[in-house]
């Protein structure tokens, strides 16, 4: 694997591999110095050509954390569609050293023409309404460490299923770890002739939020565009909050274990009310701080599989012979972020899926 | 200097017939001087084993002169033509300026004349291809035109249509009648669509065009045809509904035609999971429910002609995202090992796909897709039915290279060919 384009790209043993990473990560982001040296002298582009602050923010927070060095190609969509072809986008990023790119572009398929370019590593961080695998991955995460397994369990993906990248990649991702998943949204966003399949995964459609909020384990909610009154696919805002909107009424039907999920950002009082979005059941902000650990394990995975150990291994003997000690050069690298001393650097970097680190050798 | 070369022994096909037999054609007055047994020339060309066509008729491509010469240009294009032994292409009007005026058409004609096939200009049906103004179709029926159309855009307002039909009806055409041909899409459905609407839209998330668009103009301008009595021809059909409309149009006696495009009866929107822009093409690639429709229209007669829609693009141009790649795909040296390789059809029927039926639509019929028997005009295609090749775009004559059939291996190519008597293709290579 050096390159995640799309779920489709994961089978369930990556999928596990990359859940046991992003556990191994997130108690490292518990830490004091919330820092490994794993990726150190790699270097990560974020190219992004649309504009996005939440997932760049969290890939760039991911790679720095993993001691990447970082920089950011952030180029209006513009530049390619006037005149610069793809693959001269790519040389000259590719002119820097690069070890992975991380792509951000509003029109699908981008991040899969880079990769025909590069030898690096490419994720894809969200191609138009394509895919956006790191969301599902995260949303996966933020599920199994709060409702745990999902296999079995009823999803609900609510809104605008035809323009969302994330639905497309959370549908995949969501059956193919067995859970049953259930599309609720105005007709006029929904792929055209789905009933029983979409995107080639089985789904059922619902017609009503309500015939089914009662039943269901996790309500995820779409963003929804006020665009979409003038393309004629909705009535109104007001309208869409009363058909397909969780509102607090609905809400209340909810199992008590039922959880609420949105990527972000939301419209409070459209697609989500705002006391649901701030409720107990909510899992907004934990899908956010999942970000972080879960692009860290994609990262991770994708500049180096297999090779945690041998990297912890290799990259400060003298931490191992004289401990107590600074590592040379520390974190100094990265020109950013804490130096590690010796005993920190030595046991923040054993984590692995198999052994994950639950306190220090000290 | 008169020179005479004879073809020896090959089998000729017409729609006189099929038979064993020589041709002998004189290149200084580009005719065909003797057909027969036992026949002598100067120049000798064994065609035992090999079939002797009409030169083929292509009712439609974009030869991108004037105006986009980095792609293809009428002479690169003519060579592609000859290679895929076409005698006579229809150059479509979408060029920059558009050929929506007789000084245009000139300027195309001109170039053409050193060409290595008949290059048939079309003009558009309103000025700047905008569907508001009509052309000065009588002035561009003076410069030879004979198709209008607005190729790359369908006309959208339907009352807009009915006036260039009426008028375009009306025109003196000294016996040639005039043919309307239409790209047919409904561009309220097609907004932001740019690959077929399906499966494969749905999850690649590339915004659809949806078969209805099209059957909708197909469905109004047959109607169209009926009010006013004029000639449509339909571009490069695509879905199994509009191949059953003209059918059902045909058969009620309306005056329709229609072509159909190599790559739609050979590809379908699968082809676009890679994102590969090479196979954006408009209409769009379909399923395989409406591939096996355009194969039973080429089959049954009610699609008439194989026309390329050859579309030549630039690498760069093709190197963008699906959604900012221009459509288009290169069609000229491949057409007729792709039918032949994957129709099944009589060798007759399909040289009539390719020859004395486009010829019909196009008015070319009197020097173009011809019998092959003396006095008629020496515009010959002579085709190798067990050349087996592999279609490689480097290979390709045009400048552009986006072929969506690279590496496919195919049967049959044509081998020589002959325009106005001159040997423009010889053992596969062009002579100029």
């Amino acid at each position: 694997m050096n390159q995640l384009l799309s779920i489709d790209d994961l089978s369930v043993d990556d999928v596990e591999r990359l859940m046991e990473l992003s556990t191994s990560f997130a108690e490292v982001l518990r830490r004091s110095v919330p820092k490994v040296p794993a990726l150190r002298g790699k270097t990560v582009i974020m190219a992004f050509f649309e504009d996005s602050t939440r997932t760049r923010s969290s890939f760039d927070l991911a790679a720095r954390r993993l001691s990447a060095d970082v920089a950011t190609f952030a180029a209006g969509a513009s530049s390619l569609s006037k005149g610069e072809s793809i693959r001269d986008t790519v040389e000259t990023i590719s002119a820097m050293g690069v070890d992975a790119l991380v792509v951000r572009h509003p029109h699908p398929g981008v991040p899969a023409a880079i990769s025909r370019y590069t030898t690096a590593a490419v994720v894809n961080a969200g191609d138009g309404r394509h895919q956006h695998p790191t969301q599902a991955l995260l949303d996966l995460y933020t599920l199994r460490t709060t409702i745990g397994d999902i296999a079995g369990k009823r999803v609900l993906l609510c809104g605008d299923i035809l323009n969302s990248r994330v639905a497309r990649s959370n549908v995949a991702l969501f059956t193919k770890m067995g859970a049953e998943v259930l599309v609720c949204g105005p007709h006029t966003l929904l792929p055209p002739h789905s009933s029983t399949e979409m995107f080639g995964d089985p789904v059922q459609v619902v017609r009503s939020i309500d015939s089914v909020i009662g039943s269901i384990d996790v309500a995820y909610m779409l963003r929804i565009q006020n665009e979409r009154i003038a393309d004629a696919a909705l009535p109104s805002i007001r309208e869409y909050r009363t058909m397909y909107g969780l509102t607090v009424d609905r809400a209340a039907k909810m199992a008590s274990h039922a959880v609420v999920m949105h990527p972000g950002p939301i419209n409070r009082g459209v697609e989500i009310d705002a006391d649901v979005a701030d409720s107990e059941a909510s899992l907004i902000t934990a899908q956010v701080a999942a970000g972080v650990s879960v692009r860290m394990a994609v990262m991770y995975q994708l500049l180096g599989p297999g090779q945690f150990r041998d990297v912890s291994g290799d990259f400060d003997p003298d931490a191992v012979s004289n401990p107590g000690q600074r590592a040379p050069d520390g974190d100094a690298a990265t020109g950013d972020g804490p130096v590690l001393d010796s005993t920190q650097t030595l046991n923040l970097t054993e984590p692995t899926a198999a052994t994950p680190v639950q306190e220090t050798a000290s | 200097m008169s020179q005479t070369i004879v073809l020896k022994d090959g089998r000729l096909i017409d729609y006189a017939g099929d038979r064993i037999a020589d041709v002998v054609i004189d290149t200084s007055s580009g005719m065909i001087t003797e057909v027969g047994t036992g026949l002598a020339a100067e120049t000798e060309i064994d065609c035992e084993g090999l079939v002797v066509s009409p030169g083929f008729v292509d009712l439609h491509v974009h030869l991108r002169e004037p105006g986009l010469e980095a792609a293809e240009t009428i002479l690169t294009g003519s060579r592609a033509a000859a290679r895929g032994g076409f005698t006579a292409v229809v150059a479509m009007p979408n060029t920059n300026p558009a050929m929506d005026s007789a000084s245009v058409v000139e300027q195309v004609l001109a170039a053409g004349r050193q060409a290595l096939c008949e290059i048939s200009p079309s003009a558009a049906i309103s000025i700047g291809r905008n569907g508001e103004q009509l052309s000065p179709m009588g002035e561009l029926l003076g410069a030879g035109v004979r198709i209008f159309t607005d190729d790359g855009n369908g006309v959208q307002d339907a009352r807009f249509m009915r006036r260039a039909l009426e008028y375009a009806g009306g025109l003196p055409n000294g016996g040639s009648p005039v043919v309307l041909a239409q790209h047919c899409e409904v561009e309220a459905l097609t907004e932001g669509g740019v690959m077929h609407e399906g499966e494969w839209s749905a999850k690649l998330g590339l915004g659809g065009q949806p078969s209805e668009a099209e059957d909708l103009m197909v469905m109004r301008d047959i109607t169209l045809a009926r009010l006013t009595g004029v000639h449509v021809h339909f571009q490069h059909l695509s879905t199994a509904g509009s191949v059953a409309m003209v059918r059902a149009a045909k058969a009620g006696g309306l005056p329709v035609t229609a072509e159909a495009t190599p790559h739609h009866f050979t590809l379908t929107d699968a082809s676009c999971a890679g994102f590969d822009p090479v196979f954006k093409v408009h209409p769009p690639l379909r399923t395989a429910h409406d591939v096996a429709a355009v194969r039973a229209g080429l089959a049954d007669g009610t699609i008439d002609a194989i026309a390329t829609d050859h579309a030549p693009h630039t690498p760069e141009s093709k190197d963008r995202s699906f959604d900012d790649a221009p459509p288009g795909m290169l069609g000229l040296e491949t057409a007729f090992a792709l039918a032949y390789t994957e129709l099944e059809l009589p060798l007759t029927d399909l040289l009539a796909l390719f020859t004395w039926r486009p010829a019909a639509i196009a008015g070319l019929s009197d020097h173009q897709g011809s019998a092959l028997s003396p006095g008629r005009h020496a515009n010959i295609a002579v085709i190798d039915l067990e050349h087996r090749w592999t279609v490689r775009g480097d290979n390709l004559a045009s400048i552009a290279r986006n072929t969506p059939f690279e590496g496919r291996q195919l049967n049959g190519r044509v081998r020589h060919t002959f325009y106005r008597g001159e040997q423009v293709l010889a053992n596969f290579e062009v002579t100029r």
